[in-house]
């Protein structure tokens, strides 16, 4: 049963000239952990504004708990919680009033659906009289998914919540999100970090506007369809130059401390080939191995061949 | 309702915690009655002449004494040549200069015509017209007083009357005008640039996407202004009262319906003007001029509108701050009632109602 349904939709901005979703369709099973993963500017935060009843689409249709995000927009807007990509509270109101502000907003209070944020809470709850706008970032993207959660929505909307939130606080939201969605929580997120992307359910890779694949994390990069090696010595740039000059080299990128190659077919032995053409070029303390690839490896060789 | 309860009371916690709003609101009002009441007074306070008396007898001292009895003159100088005149007002001490020529009374009992001199310094014309009209009316006063009503041949005095305002007192004419132009600014401001904030910040993003139905986020935004606005009045009027001792000669519930009307059309503005603008600066700039402009030139208050060219006479009648003038004025001043102001109350009314549907009809439910 799909929650969330988007068909082949299209949005332009500024009278046509700027397509930001070009033929996207995708859906989301009812208590599924939803992800739209993407660089800035991929078309994520249009994909939320359309569920959220927030845009029109130019062309195609949307569903969201099987309304339709045009004509029955004040429907989904009773069932719906989102997070809009940028803080989206009042920073002059303090941590407990914007969260009753919002209780009441949607006919409720913060003690009947309490058990639904206390996880998140209890972390910002030692500076419940703080002004809002004086929390740090990882507690303001606490307290906006507070916010988003405190009617007990049937489907969560998560435009990057974690965008700009350290790695200790990134690693409890994701699993509060595995929490809400035991509760039978529909959760339609989006990040920028393709390591996150393996803690979804499926996955949507968007490009310009373009969906580049969409299936389980493991299958995306399980379709990985050659073999990926990493490759360091003492000096990088260098060796990044170096190994895109050599014509038996398919793909090279930069990834983490070293460079992901993969190799044209028909080299035997590949790593004796390319350990000596390194020396020859004067490189040392060369490490060389074969990796897994991961979501970020199928996410660059997708946006290479849709180039 | 529990709703809109909440939403009031997130406005007045912005209100209340944000101290430039607070000025703004409190402090615009006060200022624009202390400057309209004491700095740009165009009420006239010992203003000083010079006199230079060639007729030295007794009707000519009547009228020197006529002149420095009121409030209006004080004679500073006493010229004793009329080639002095003219350095004197050059000097700009003196605004009027007096002259009375030689056998002034002679001429007054015999040949029933005397001549005065009246000179004014025109630099500022308004204040010198005034000036000569003060003089002319004391002067005539005094005229009056020595000639005898039975005297031969009739002589035909014209009589000044100022009715509703005899000492000319400035407050009068300012005080309804600084109520419109208080009322109008504040709260088209101030629910414009709420709403337009709510814009800014993204929070609209999230009200929009909740149950809040438009018209009660409507309806919540207006509440706390209106509120304060009535407020604002409130104090407009004490300052009026206790320190411009205006009088309040109406009915002080008429009154408050009346700015109430006003009040409703002046929010009803500050949203359409928030449906239109994306940024406060924006919002900021229109209400301002949008509101400040039309409302010192058109409500008459600070110009004649009966002396405009015809085209903005009749242009002077879509503002609603023109009507709220003239019913402020009826209210305070001449103490009317409904029975007299219906009709302009009719007007007010009119435009609130546009102005309310154009702003439910613009307001966008989704992110423009």
């Amino acid at each position: 049963m799909s929650e969330v349904v988007f068909d082949r939709i299209v949005k332009t901005y500024q009278r046509n000239s700027i397509r930001a979703l070009d033929d996207v369709s995708f859906s989301a099973d009812r208590g599924s952990l939803f992800g739209l993963i993407g660089p800035d500017g991929a078309g994520k935060t249009s994909i939320f504004r359309i569920l959220a009843t927030l845009t029109l689409p130019d062309r195609g249709q949307a569903r969201v708990s099987g309304w339709d995000v045009v004509k029955d927009y004040s429907k989904i807007r009773q069932v719906v919680g989102y997070m809009p990509g940028r803080f989206s509270l009042y920073p002059d109101l303090s941590v407990g009033e914007n969260l009753s502000f919002f209780a009441a907003l949607f006919n409720t209070t913060v003690q009947a659906n309490y058990d639904l944020i206390k996880d998140i809470y209890r972390q910002i709850e030692p500076f419940k009289k703080r002004r809002a706008g004086a929390l740090s970032g990882g507690m303001k993207q606490k307290l906006a998914l507070c916010c988003a959660l405190i009617h007990r929505p049937s489907i969560l909307f998560l435009d990057e919540p974690t965008t700009g939130v350290d790695a200790v606080s990134r690693k409890e939201f994701w699993q509060t999100l595995g929490n809400l969605r035991k509760q039978g929580i529909t959760i339609l997120v989006s990040t920028p970090y393709m390591d996150e992307a393996a803690r979804c359910e499926n996955i949507a890779l968007i490009q310009n506007g373009k969906i580049l694949s969409i299936n389980t994390p493991q299958k995306i990069a399980g379709e990985f369809p050659e073999t990926l090696f990493a490759v360091r010595s003492n000096n990088m740039s260098g060796l990044l130059r170096d190994l895109r000059g050599m014509s038996g080299i398919g793909s090279c990128y930069t990834f983490g401390e070293f460079h992901h190659i993969t190799f044209r077919q028909g080299i035997e032995n590949p790593q004796k080939w390319l350990v000596g053409e390194l020396e020859s070029k004067h490189h040392h303390e060369i490490e060389f191995m074969q990796v897994q690839p991961t979501i970020e490896d199928c996410f660059i060789r997708l946006m290479k061949k849709d180039e | 309702m529990k709703q809109v309860f909440v939403f009031v009371r997130k406005e007045f916690y912005h209100v209340f915690r944000d101290r430039k709003t607070l000025l703004l609101l409190f402090g615009l009002p006060v200022m624009q009655i202390v400057l309209f009441g004491f700095a740009l007074s165009n009420e006239i306070k010992k203003a000083d002449i010079a006199i230079c008396d060639y007729a030295h007898d007794a009707t000519s001292q009547k009228i020197v004494q006529a002149l420095n009895a009121g409030t209006v003159f004080q004679t500073r100088e006493v010229l004793f040549s009329h080639r002095e005149i003219e350095s004197t007002l050059r000097r700009s001490d003196e605004k009027l200069v007096i002259v009375i020529p030689a056998g002034f009374s002679d001429d007054l009992y015999h040949q029933h015509k005397a001549q005065i001199g009246i000179i004014a310094d025109a630099e500022d014309p308004n204040l010198a017209n005034a000036l000569i009209a003060y003089a002319a009316r004391i002067i005539a006063d005094v005229q009056s007083r020595v000639i005898p009503p039975s005297s031969l041949p009739m002589q035909i005095i014209p009589e000044i009357r100022m009715i509703y305002n005899p000492e000319l007192k400035g407050a009068t004419n300012f005080v309804p005008g600084v109520m419109a132009l208080v009322l109008l600014l504040v709260c088209v401001l101030m629910t414009s640039v709420s709403i337009v904030r709510e814009k800014e910040t993204g929070t609209m993003e999230v009200l929009l996407v909740s149950p809040l139905h438009p018209v009660l986020f409507i309806v919540a935004k207006a509440i706390p202004y209106f509120l304060l606005s009535l407020l604002n009045l409130t104090v407009i009027l004490v300052l009026s009262v206790f320190l411009l001792d205006m009088p309040v000669n109406g009915s002080i519930l008429l009154l408050y319906a009346e700015s109430a009307l006003l009040i409703i059309t002046a929010l009803a503005l500050g949203l359409v003007f928030s449906n239109i603008t994306s940024s406060q600066q924006t919002a900021m700039l229109i209400s301002l001029l949008g509101m400040l402009l039309p409302t010192v030139i058109f409500s008459g208050f600070m110009f004649p509108v009966e002396n405009m060219p015809v085209p903005l006479q009749v242009l002077s009648n879509i503002f609603p701050s023109k009507w709220y003038y003239i019913i402020v004025k009826g209210i305070m001043i001449k103490g009317l009632g409904f029975a007299e102001l219906w009709k302009e109350t009719m007007i007010l009314t009119g435009m609130a109602m546009l102005f309310l549907i154009i702003s439910f009809k613009s307001f966008n439910i989704r992110m423009a």
